[in-house]
């Protein structure tokens, strides 16, 4: 028995890791039903980092993701639009990803095209577009904006839109909320932007799990809120909805939540796995010093 | 036919199988749009009232709707310019919006988007295959992936980065037809970076590569400088700073905060470890070698943490693909209730 398990096809675990997953997301899907979050202290000093601000605060949203990470990223950039815009905050989208734009504007159509009418482009939010050279973008935005947006993601004239009215450089704005899913991401924003202005430019940030880890040592001085993958987003739904969604909140603002279902099952998977592995593991180390 | 064959063969038409038959009964991945006309019309727009004597009408194109709005007539000779613009609408709203009048035009089912949707599935499952073994489909769906970023990485390069950055700053007159809003004088300091870009290219000849060497020294030396300064003001200088914590924290009103403490103090004291452990001018022995030891607990707890981070985003990723197959291609699931069918 052992020997056969010791030599199992690892496609058997594969298909086990397959229906952890599959099986939650079709009955989460067909239910509508998700699991209790508890939000964490991280979630919610981002949640607060925002709706503390006065209404109609600037507010820089640097979307620096791209579809390979949407799944983990894309319900946490959801949300914090909407609590952006339910606060009144004016938005300032901008990306250091090339596809970065698209997914501005896909959030732009999900979350303020339908459910704020009253935003108006230009006036309440505007989306600067993608611009390349990585950290040396945010290096030279933090002193001067115009010289490298002169224009929006339309063409249009930077003089020519109201919000960017007395804005020279991103010191101007009161928060700069980062989704990242690695180079360049939020690492890059603490190094060039929030450590040499500590006083003026604050940050907060949502980013995938793999980069989390590397982000925690500049908590809370350098980084006061942090999002880790889809857990965070999960937390930070939680708060947002709690806050702002009423009772039955729309289904498209549940997706982080949703998320944990196939989440939790496939944790229980993988440490029930590491267990029998270990306990095979033993198990012949005991029978091999028995011979 | 070998075992595998057989297997794959089965797999492969109990699916076709069972996707007709979804098919059939409850329908399957289709993509709906919404159409538009637009129409744009070339006319003379005369002077906003109030605006100097000596201003003339420019000429612009508007819509037509607004250009017969405010009388305007076009400029005699100019053609009307107009496309059908396509947005994407759900299958909800299609079928509520047939429901309502079934006689409309506008709203109809689209055949690129539909076969771009299958095309999707197809690849995911594809990419899938590979947790059974290496074949053909595999193949195909790793070499498109490859080709795809390249190509898409060349175009975002040529007009993000070599267009705007370049050509536009040396030469604007000769790209103002593919980014209008360029002004300006040529700046011929951006010759410099041309001639560099140049020389790193010479990498590709057969002889003088060498020169290729002065851009590259340039490009490190830059990114060094840059960097070192960062990362020793980040990471290094900041990072020193949030270590030096109290190790018993009082509160004015509160008085002696536990938790705060306890927190301030594991922190301090695992810094100290992680730093023993990396110290090796003392034999590992004794109080130094237990402190280090401590070390290395410190470090395994946070490689553990990584590895967990990591799991989560890779289940996350796995959760993605299988949502979208289930809700936007197979229609099996509807938590976003755009695709269930209306009565």
């Amino acid at each position: 028995m052992i020997e056969k398990l010791n030599n199992l096809d690892r496609r058997w675990i594969f298909l086990l890791m397959f229906l952890a997953v599959a099986v939650p997301i079709y009955v989460i899907g067909k239910t509508g039903k998700t699991f209790p979050e508890t939000p964490s202290a991280l979630a919610k000093a981002t949640f607060d980092a925002i709706d503390d601000l006065p209404d109609g605060s600037r507010i820089l949203l640097a979307f620096d993701f791209d579809p390979a990470s949407e799944g983990e990223l894309g319900p946490m950039a959801t949300a914090f639009v909407r609590q952006c815009a339910e606060k009144k905050h004016k938005m300032y989208f901008l990306a250091l990803w090339p596809v970065g734009p698209q997914l501005i504007q896909a959030n732009i159509e999900k979350v303020i095209l339908p459910d704020f009418p009253s935003y108006e482009y230009g006036r309440d939010y505007v989306n600067l577009g993608f611009k390349s050279g990585n950290e040396g973008v945010i290096k030279v935005i933090v002193t001067d904006l115009a010289q490298l947006y002169p224009a929006d993601i339309k063409g249009t004239p930077v003089e020519k839109i109201p919000m960017m009215d007395g804005i020279r450089n991103i010191q101007a704005m009161d928060l700069i909320v980062n989704v990242s899913a690695g180079y360049p991401g939020t690492k890059e924003w603490v190094q060039y932007a929030v450590t040499p202005y500590p006083d003026k430019i604050r940050i907060v940030a949502g980013c995938t799990g793999v980069q989390a880890p590397l982000l925690y040592p500049y908590i809370p001085q350098q980084l006061p809120g942090l999002l880790g993958a889809i857990k965070g987003a999960a937390e930070y739904e939680k708060l947002v909805n709690d806050r702002y969604g009423g009772p039955h909140p729309d289904p498209k603002y549940l997706e982080g939540l949703r998320r944990m279902g196939p989440q939790l099952v496939a944790h229980i998977l993988m440490i029930l796995l590491i267990i029998a592995g270990n306990t095979l593991f033993f198990l012949q180390r005991r029978r091999g010093t028995s011979r | 036919m070998k075992r595998e064959t057989t297997v794959w063969l089965v797999v492969m038409l109990v699916g076709l199988a069972m996707l007709v038959a979804k098919g059939v009964v409850s329908g399957v991945g289709r993509e709906y749009v919404q159409t538009e006309q637009k129409r744009f019309v070339q006319v003379e727009v005369p002077p906003p009232i109030g605006a100097d004597a000596d201003e003339k009408p420019t000429t612009q194109w508007l819509p037509a709707a607004d250009a017969a709005a405010r009388s305007l007539t076009p400029v005699p000779g100019s053609t009307e310019l107009g496309w059908t613009a396509e947005s994407p609408v759900t299958p909800r709203a299609y079928w509520e919006g047939m429901k309502a009048d079934p006689s409309r035009t506008d709203l109809r089912l689209s055949v690129p988007r539909t076969i771009g949707l299958w095309v999707a599935a197809f690849f995911t499952l594809a990419i899938f295959s590979f947790l059974y073994r290496d074949n053909p489909f595999y193949k195909i769906a790793e070499a498109c992936v490859v080709g795809v970023s390249a190509a898409y990485w060349m175009v975002v390069g040529f007009w993000d980065v070599i267009m705007p950055n370049m050509m536009a700053k040396l030469s604007p007159d000769s790209v103002r037809w593919a980014i209008p809003d360029v002004t300006g004088e040529p700046e011929w300091a951006y010759t410099v970076p041309l001639v560099l870009s140049i020389m790193l290219l010479w990498r590709l000849s057969p002889k003088g590569a060498w020169i290729a060497r002065w851009p590259l020294a340039f490009i490190i030396g830059t990114t060094a400088g840059l960097r070192l300064v960062a990362f020793l003001h980040t990471d290094f200088l900041a990072q020193i700073r949030n270590s030096i914590l109290p190790l018993a924290v009082v509160d004015q009103t509160a008085g002696f905060q536990f938790w705060p403490s306890f927190n301030n103090i594991v922190l301090v004291g695992a810094v100290l470890a992680c730093l023993v452990y990396f110290f090796f001018s003392f034999e590992h022995k004794g109080f130094v070698g237990g402190v280090a030891r401590g070390g290395i607990w410190v470090l395994m707890i946070t490689f553990g943490a990584g590895f967990g981070y990591t799991v989560m985003g890779r289940i996350a990723l796995l959760a993605i693909r299988l949502e979208f197959l289930m809700d936007n291609w197979l229609w099996l699931i509807d938590p976003t209730n755009i695709h269930t069918k209306i009565t």
